[in-house]
């Protein structure tokens, strides 16, 4: 089984973003945003909430 | 400012001819950074996108963060066809190639435990939802209608009763299911449950969890949770994968920063 089985376009951006935001190996890179991961994960969050909710409200 | 580095993930050396027309973040060409048994798959980040606030804006922005995060995720599944990888957080930037192969360096040892942990091993993603309250049929009180306040009231409490003892059925449907799946896996992790406004559930999304498993058994215990999600009709099971082993690149005993 492949992992690249999957054609990217099925896959949902919320089950990609539990796993890149929440998953990988975390390492302090040069430019901090790896070391403020937590709120990362929280800001990118709310900004897809957000995001939804104003093409909703376009819908 | 200068241009940066994005990191996809780390690997086992393969064969460079296998990653030609690979582009990642913003169509820019990968290359392999080298140290002894491992490389790390990398391409350059245009120097007006490598500071933070520049990076951290487009990880705000939906169509930005969906953008980088679909690069991130093609570039990490086309190496991990290729050989054992270690998939890298979203946005791990450097200032340098020669900054990432420090890196190989410095965290040499734990590069190679966490590859040997997850070489010929992939990740399936296991879901279950249990239908949202009020999606079921029912009488909805009409606005308007002479029924209206004590009788919506009353409506109202059903509404949580049922939809409290719909969860607890869906929880302990989850428990069981995942006592058997991980009976497969070699490892698992739990993810927190999927916000309903995130995504076209077909419900609401009690358990979400990852299965770290032998490649060959990822379609075993894909079938597996279908099934035990088909013998209860209370629950949708969802199934998805597999993945590289993002769930599973931390350290055993969680992640470490």
């Amino acid at each position: 089984v492949s992992p690249a089985a999957l054609p990217a376009r099925e896959i949902a951006l919320v089950d990609l973003l539990d796993r890149l935001l929440a998953g990988g190996i975390v390492l302090a890179g040069d430019i901090t945003l790896a070391i403020a991961d937590i709120d990362m994960v929280q800001i990118s969050l709310r900004a897809l909430i957000t995001s939804l909710d104003a093409a909703e409200r376009d819908a | 400012m200068s241009a940066a580095t994005y990191t996809y993930a780390v690997a086992r050396p393969f064969d460079p001819a296998q990653a030609a027309g690979l582009v990642g973040v913003d169509g820019a060409a990968i290359h392999l950074v080298s140290h002894q048994d491992l490389v790390a798959v990398v391409s350059p980040l245009a120097p007006a996108a490598a500071d933070e606030a520049a990076l951290r804006a487009r990880l705000e922005t939906l169509a930005e963060l969906e953008a980088i995060a679909r690069a991130h995720h093609g570039v990490v599944a086309a190496v991990a066809a290729c050989a054992p990888t270690l998939p890298f957080r979203l946005a791990t930037v450097h200032r340098s190639d020669d900054r990432v192969a420090q890196l190989l360096r410095r965290e040499h040892r734990r590069f190679r435990e966490t590859l040997d942990r997850l070489a010929g091993r992939v990740e399936v993603g296991v879901k279950l939802y249990v239908q949202r309250a009020g999606a079921s049929a029912g009488a909805t009180p009409v606005a308007g209608s002479a029924r209206v306040g004590r009788d919506y009231l009353r409506y109202r409490r059903e509404q949580r009763d049922q939809r409290q003892q719909a969860w607890r059925r869906a929880t302990a449907a989850a428990e069981q299911m995942d006592a058997v799946l991980a009976g497969l896996a070699v490892d698992r992790r739990q993810h927190r449950p999927q916000s309903a406004e995130l995504s076209a559930a077909p419900g609401e999304n009690v358990f979400n969890a990852a299965y770290l498993v032998d490649a060959g058994r990822a379609e075993e215990l894909a079938a597996l949770a279908r099934r035990l999600g088909a013998e209860n009709p209370q629950v949708t099971i969802e199934v998805t994968g597999p993945w590289p082993a993002y769930s599973f690149a931390g350290s055993e005993h969680g992640e470490r920063t």
